[in-house]
């Protein structure tokens, strides 16, 4: 992957860093959506769309609450976007790597979001005086100070994330050894029991949920059999 | 007290827009607080003397204190405390609502929104993806079923916010609020029933797998993991399985 390119996908990854929380959180950094972007972007959108599918699974477990700290999907989709989009990346392989690299990314960038959080506590305490004076020019300044800080974080994230990630690739997919098949199964079963178990976890409150869970599951397996 | 104001339309848009950069500067001092003053100050304009005069700065030195809401119910606040500071009441009852409102404005949007309606919205996608739609399909699902709730969230809340001023507790009663999370919760996980045999069919694709055998593990794990729930997110010690899965498929 060349400069150019890297640098196209940093923008793309700070814009959808940004919707993390700072702007305009219209969830364009779910990787459903980010991780389908970069692949679009790419020239391979139903990989992306592949990649997005199976890791908005274990997307679904971590949902954006409050002060808590959670994981950067934004930046970390567009990571793993451009590294399941190289054209030697193909099979279950490159998707397992490519999932590997993206949560552990989103981890890192959850980090990262809480490191800005802190700059921007301090940016407000040594201007504290001057917002208790009522002064428009810090209040506006203090939200833009913010934002481009979360914007160059992305962009930094997306960066580094392709610099370490495309050659941990090239150094792995050509000494990849378990079958294809055993590979995709032991994927798509960890992203089934993150996804079931989110689900449980953040219905599970509500009275009844646990059936229409189980009546879903009796219609979806009744499509399954009908589609095969 | 003065006369009810009035919000010209395009205050009322310059504040919109506003609020989606509302946690530009969200710290863990004053959390929310600063995005709540940088939203209203078009609204602070209309105060007598403008901007450059005694009661603005007064106001917004105010409305820029710690704050914590759930960002788009945040809405409601900045409508019902423009409002109050355009009517010009006084500061220690705007002080006594900014403190009471705190917790309920965070707990009501991370029910409906963050507990609800994302998660039944990324559901549905996938279901969407699972049934065989494409990359724009299956994201353009997405983005326009959660955005409809989330734009319409904040309007309404503005418009609530701004219509009921510091009355607007009881406007937190509304059906929607106390009853949605109940019916969006039973629908997402009907939804996520039927999505997840299919969205398993698909990723796995035809014949190249026992996707008997995948399901099966799915629930079973799925089941023990629920059992231990709270100790550990799945995804994390998802992501230490795979590694160690990408260890032994590389190094052996």
């Amino acid at each position: 992957m060349n400069v150019v390119e890297t640098g196209m996908l940093s923008v793309l990854g700070a814009v959808l860093g940004l919707d993390v929380v700072s702007f305009p959180q219209a969830m364009l950094s779910r990787p459903l959506v980010a991780a389908t972007m970069t692949g679009a972007l790419m020239g391979e959108p139903e990989r992306g769309l592949l990649l997005g599918a199976t890791l908005e699974c274990f997307a679904l477990e971590s949902l954006p609450v409050g002060a808590s700290r959670y994981p950067e999907w934004g930046s970390s989709s567009v990571v793993g976007g451009a590294l399941f989009a190289l054209p030697s990346a193909t099979g279950a392989g490159a998707l397992l790597l490519a999932v590997i690299v993206t949560l552990g990314w989103a981890w890192v960038g959850g980090w990262s979001m809480v490191q800005l959080r802190r700059l921007n506590a301090r940016w407000a305490r040594q201007r504290q005086a001057a917002v208790a004076r009522g002064s428009r020019r810090t209040i506006v300044g203090l939200q833009l100070y913010g934002m481009t800080a979360d914007l160059a974080r992305g962009a930094l994230m997306t960066a580094a994330g392709i610099t370490l990630g495309v050659p941990l690739l090239r150094f792995a997919l050509p000494r990849w050894s378990v079958p294809e098949p055993v590979t995709l199964g032991v994927l798509m079963v960890l992203a089934g029991v993150v996804a079931t178990s989110a689900t449980h976890k953040v219905f599970h409150v509500v009275p009844g949920a646990r059936w229409y869970m189980m009546a879903g599951l009796a219609l979806g397996a009744l499509l399954l059999g009908v589609a095969r | 007290m003065t006369a009810t104001a009035v919000l010209p339309a395009g205050t009322r848009v310059a504040i919109f827009f506003r609020m989606l950069a509302i946690q530009g500067a969200w710290n863990y001092e004053t959390l929310v607080g600063n995005g709540i003053g940088f939203c209203m100050e078009p609204a602070l304009r209309r105060l007598p003397g403008g901007p450059h005069g005694e009661a603005y700065r007064a106001a917004l030195a105010r409305q820029s204190q710690y704050f914590n809401a759930h960002p788009y119910m945040a809405a409601v606040a900045v409508g019902a405390l423009a409002r109050a500071e355009l009517e010009g009441v006084e500061p220690a009852r705007i002080e006594r609502f900014r403190t009471a409102m705190c917790g309920p404005l965070g707990s009501v949007g991370d029910r409906l929104m963050w507990a609800s309606w994302l998660p039944f919205c990324a559901l549905v996608a996938l279901l969407t993806f699972a049934l065989g739609a494409g990359a724009a399909g299956t994201v353009l699902t997405f983005l326009i079923s959660y955005n409809a709730g989330h734009v319409a969230m904040r309007i309404w809340g503005m418009n609530v916010g701004w219509r009921e001023g510091l009355k607007v507790a009881s406007a937190l009663a509304n059906p929607v609020l106390r009853h949605g999370p109940l019916h969006i919760a039973r629908a997402g996980a009907l939804v996520a029933g039927v999505a997840l045999p299919l969205v398993v069919q698909r990723l796995v694709g035809g014949g190249r797998i026992v996707q008997g055998e995948i399901l099966a593990a799915v629930l079973v794990g799925g089941f023990l993991v629920t059992r231990r729930q709270g100790r550990v997110e799945a995804w994390k010690w998802s992501l230490g399985v795979l590694a160690l899965f990408a260890l032994y498929s590389v190094l052996r």
